[in-house]
């Protein structure tokens, strides 16, 4: 049982010994001081897939590397670069997967017309049946 | 006797089943690949991250010869275990670059007192800029730049015992 214990303190402890000694970016937990600039910021950051918890937004994450990615954005921001410029930045050195904001590309096109073709398909379907009964 | 289109919506949802049973035995690739290789490293300019080494910047990559740009940091377990292996490539030959990800100088001393230092210069990365410039999503991971200074290569995660003839080969190509 303690050795059990142990092991899963050891466990438990092992994330810490993957962190840094750093202390976090400047604008990593610190928001712009112009509320307007902050709110756009935001938005992008909300979007933007942090890369070592992939599940998580840039906003969601106390990864560092997701710190230095907020810094990033904020700091751009405030250098009047607008987020869709920021986001573009980041998807031509990550792809498509660094962005939460479906765009249409030569990969993704299936995923916006499947759903119109079975719409129409189930249309079509409809649209005889009931033409049928009359 | 029923038409075959009775069959069919339990064809497609067979179909459906079939796919996803044979994704579920696929392996997944975790890794997120950086979409810069063949693509030319940003400007960058960094501080040593240690005292014995110079610092690194863009026109030190673009001297005309290929090397490898380690990105690691002394916090990183697997990049202990990379260690071995990039003396083995730096023994063979190999330039070695390195980029420390947020890290204090003392702790890149320690760290290349103890597993030793195949790099030629070593940058200090405090807020991930030059990682984030070039598409790494994490350390350590391996970079072959030509002599121009364009991204020819990435390796994900550290370098195995066998594959640095995998890496020499890529560093070989990039150096034509």
């Amino acid at each position: 049982m303690r050795i059990l214990l142990a092991l899963l303190v050891a466990l438990l402890a092992m994330p810490v010994a993957a962190q840094d000694a750093m202390p976090p970016a400047p604008y990593a937990y610190r928001q712009l001081d112009d509320p307007a600039l902050e709110a756009r910021a935001q938005g992008l950051m909300e979007t933007l897939r942090c890369l070592k918890c992939q599940s998580q937004s840039i906003a969601d994450s106390d990864a560092p590397m997701a710190g230095d990615m907020r810094h990033q954005v904020r700091t751009r921001i405030a250098a009047g670069e607008e987020p869709e410029q920021i986001r573009q930045w980041m998807m031509e050195r990550y792809g498509d997967y660094v962005s939460y904001a479906p765009q249409i590309s030569r990969t993704t096109w299936p995923l916006f017309v499947g759903p119109l073709v079975l719409l129409a398909l189930a249309g079509t379907l409809l649209w005889r049946r009931f033409r049928r009964r009359r | 006797m029923r038409s075959w289109r009775f069959f069919l919506p339990l064809g497609v949802f067979a179909a459906f089943v079939g796919v996803a049973a044979w994704q579920l035995t696929q392996t997944k690739d975790e890794f997120v690949h950086s979409t810069m290789v063949g693509k030319p490293v940003p400007a960058f300019s960094m501080r040593a991250a240690s005292p014995d080494r110079p610092g690194l910047a863009l026109a030190d990559l673009r001297d005309g010869k290929a090397k490898l740009l380690n990105i690691w940091a002394s916090w990183c377990l697997p990049c202990a275990a990379e260690a071995p292996q990039l003396a083995a490539l730096q023994a063979q030959g190999a330039t070695i670059v390195g980029v420390a990800i947020r890290d204090r100088p003392e702790d890149v001393a320690n760290f290349l007192a103890r597993y030793g230092n195949p790099f030629t210069r070593i940058g200090a990365d405090d807020l991930s800029e030059l990682q984030l410039s070039i598409g790494s999503s994490g350390v350590p991971e391996t970079f072959v730049v030509d002599g121009q200074g364009v991204i020819r290569y990435q390796h994900i995660g550290d370098i195995r015992a066998d594959q640095v003839p995998m890496i020499l080969e890529k560093l070989r190509e990039a150096g034509e």
